[in-house]
């Protein structure tokens, strides 16, 4: 999987996290819900990986998985040449500064009793010892970095706006000094005048700190904005992964391709003669996929062989990665054109 | 405003205050707006700029407790919702102007059948026995695209997926024929491709069914695809009402042409970098002595503090308030 290059800083291979599902008196285990099943991504130094998908596809789920925020099921991941599938919780512990999560709702992930330099300063009472004046001086410097006035510190949550409240999230996420940060959907409960100014902030930390991001998101728009390559997941597995302007440029999996037909176009001429891909039905559950390709049951492609066989994900081109029986050497270029250029219905 | 007279909604100078412990907040500030026959009216705006607030008001859905709603008139099939009783009101909603709501986990009552849900404005509203409220319910479903549907009558709504109960909610609406159809962003809870289909399917059916329709969203994209025209809300005010193709085309407020360049798309050329919105909507604690959006706005000059602009044509069918003129980049 990893491309030539530097080694990637995060590493992940066979990624399961499987939830078992309890039923009857006894509470046997009759089933589970996998809701990553098999996934494998490396993520280089300094890029940010979009990972794109449908709500219930398990893109939260290996989010956290891969900051091993649970106990996974199988698979093995590597952060910064460490392995960290199985290590105890202690030394996950003082992994942890390298590692960091910006959640979705800054409502919910911000504790409402405490100031916002308790907050932004809670990770450095945990795992450095400075004093009073030494972490307050930090409390500053990380408000100033995200744009926070500094006379703000000793208010609480509820004072801010939902846009300064995933501000202070990140500047938490920033306070010691971490590597690689996981953003689930960190701009989906902000207005779009709002996601703006969030995003606009990501990328200018990421500069700054040389940050490497594993972004989440639904929003496939602004994921072509900020990732470098992107991840298209459906029902806990990946069907596509490639650099942002191939993906976007030429998807090559059925699914990506009604993905992003899907997403409609903000010019009502080109709107009307853009042609649409419409999926029937809806996701099946992830506690009973279907035989074969995961896909199977709403691709307008499939054929006998996507309801026997499960489609290996590989490599079919230069760091492009996709799984699907239709899709080889001989590309199919039937997709639709999405730079550019409209179809007539 | 309205050149033609026939129109199914005609809303002037609606004006709704919340009292909250913190003083009056201005929700709604003199909203004016009529809605044509068959026509698709979009409305846009930021959460807090009163576009749900607005419908809501117009339909006496706000409850009476805490909101004031006032105005001139808002005529609807040869009454004045402001000033009838709270039973014509209601016999007004569901028969007259349905309601679609932005989530459908929430508005189904989870104890009922989805069946017995469908069956009571029918009952209600149109005095149909159970026997016909039932076959129109199975027809209802059918229409909006619900396979098996006399056997999903008796289904809970937990057991229907996220995209079909948004398509019950709009089979609810659609249950007594309404003449107005108001979707209080009926697909912004639900995923892209659930989406699509529900954007399908809410075009397939206009044509069927004619009725006028008005679509809160925040998504320019859905709007782009689906209205006929398009209303911007900003703090409470209309601040722009044009034709979709003439408002995408050339927009001539402020704030849709930073809403316009603030939104990345997935197809055509991306930007190195989004441009950004400064700054918070306003809260309006009084009715607005200024333009709402000056304080965020690039071209604001003193005018733009010392009075609220009035809306004014610039074209045909295309109102904008705002003081500059984007054409000259001087004062209007």
């Amino acid at each position: 999987m990893s491309d030539a290059g530097a080694s990637p800083l995060v590493q992940v291979r066979g990624l399961k996290m499987h939830f078992p599902i309890y039923a009857g008196i006894f509470r046997r285990h009759v089933g589970d819900i996998k809701a990553v099943d098999d996934i494998s991504l490396d993520i280089r130094e300094s890029e940010t990986l979009g990972l794109v998908g449908e709500s219930g596809c398990g893109k939260s789920t290996a989010g956290r998985a891969v900051l091993r925020l649970y106990d996974i099921t199988g698979g093995s991941i590597t952060v910064d040449g460490t392995d960290i599938s199985d290590i105890d919780k202690e030394k996950l512990r003082h992994l942890r500064p390298k590692m960091q999560m910006i959640f979705q709702d800054p409502q919910a992930s911000l504790n409402p009793r405490m100031t916002v330099a308790g907050i932004i300063g809670e990770p450095l009472v945990e795992h450095m010892s400075l004093s009073r004046a030494e972490r307050l001086e930090r409390v500053y410097e990380l408000m100033d970095a995200v744009g926070l006035n500094r006379s703000f510190a000793n208010r609480y949550p509820h004072e801010f706006s939902g846009g300064q409240r995933q501000r202070i999230g990140i500047a938490r996420a920033l306070a010691l000094h971490p590597k690689f940060i996981v953003c689930d959907e960190p701009i989906a409960a902000l207005d779009v005048s709002i996601q703006a100014q969030v995003v606009n902030l990501l990328e200018d930390l990421q500069e700054q700190f040389g940050l490497t991001y594993l972004f989440i998101s639904h929003d496939l728009s602004m994921v072509r904005h900020i990732a470098d390559r992107v991840a298209v997941m459906y029902l806990g597995k990946i069907v596509e992964l490639a650099p942002r302007d191939e993906l976007y440029g030429a998807p090559l999996h059925p699914y990506t391709q009604a993905l992003l037909s899907a997403v409609p176009e903000p010019d009502p001429v080109r709107e009307s003669q853009r042609k649409h891909i419409i999926l029937t039905g809806d996701v099946p559950s992830p506690s009973n996929a279907p035989v074969g390709c995961n896909f199977c049951t709403r691709c307008p492609r499939a054929e006998q062989i996507c309801h026997e066989i499960e489609p290996e994900f590989r490599q079919v081109d230069k760091g492009r990665y996709t799984a699907c029986h239709f899709v080889g050497d001989t590309a199919i270029k039937t997709a639709e054109p999405t730079v550019g250029e409209t179809v007539k219905p | 405003m309205s050149e033609d007279g026939a129109a199914v909604l005609d809303v002037k100078d609606l004006r709704t205050v919340f009292e909250t412990a913190q003083g009056a907040i201005h929700a709604v500030n003199s909203v004016s707006f009529d809605l044509r026959p068959g026509e698709l009216l979009g409305v846009v705006g930021e959460s807090g700029s009163g576009k749900s607030v607005t419908m809501m008001s117009l339909i006496g859905l706000l409850g009476t407790t805490a909101a004031t709603v006032d105005g001139a008139h808002v005529n609807f099939d040869g009454m004045d919702l402001l000033r009838v009783t709270e039973d014509e009101l209601r016999a007004v909603r569901g028969a007259g102007i349905g309601f679609v709501f932005q989530d459908p986990m929430t508005s189904l009552n989870p104890v009922f059948t989805v069946g017995f849900q469908l069956m009571e404005p029918l009952r209600n509203h149109m005095g149909m026995t159970t026997r016909e409220a039932r076959q129109r319910a199975v027809e209802l479903l059918e229409l909006v695209g619900i396979a098996d549907a006399e056997k999903r009558l008796s289904d809970y709504p937990h057991q229907f997926s996220g995209g079909m109960r948004q398509r019950v909610m709009i089979a609810m609406a659609l249950s007594c024929d309404p003449k107005v159809l108001i979707a209080d962003e009926p697909t912004t809870a639900l995923d892209v491709t659930i989406q699509a289909q529900i954007l399908e399917l809410m075009k397939e059916l206009r044509h069927k069914l004619g009725m006028a329709i008005v679509w809160i969203t925040h998504d320019l994209g859905v709007i782009a695809g689906i209205a006929d025209r398009v209303m911007v809300m900003y703090g409470g005010q209309i601040v722009e009402l044009a034709p979709v193709i003439e408002l995408f085309k050339n927009p001539q407020h402020p704030y849709t042409r930073a809403l316009l360049q603030t939104v990345p798309s997935v197809r055509g050329s991306r930007a190195e970098r989004l441009r950004v919105i400064q700054g918070q909507p306003p809260i309006l604690f009084s009715p607005p002595q200024r333009c709402s959006y000056s304080a965020r706005c690039n071209h604001a000059f003193d005018r733009c503090l010392a009075a609220d602009p009035a809306r004014i044509s610039v074209g045909d069918g295309h109102d904008v308030a705002c003081f500059w003129d984007p054409e000259t980049g001087e004062p209007r």
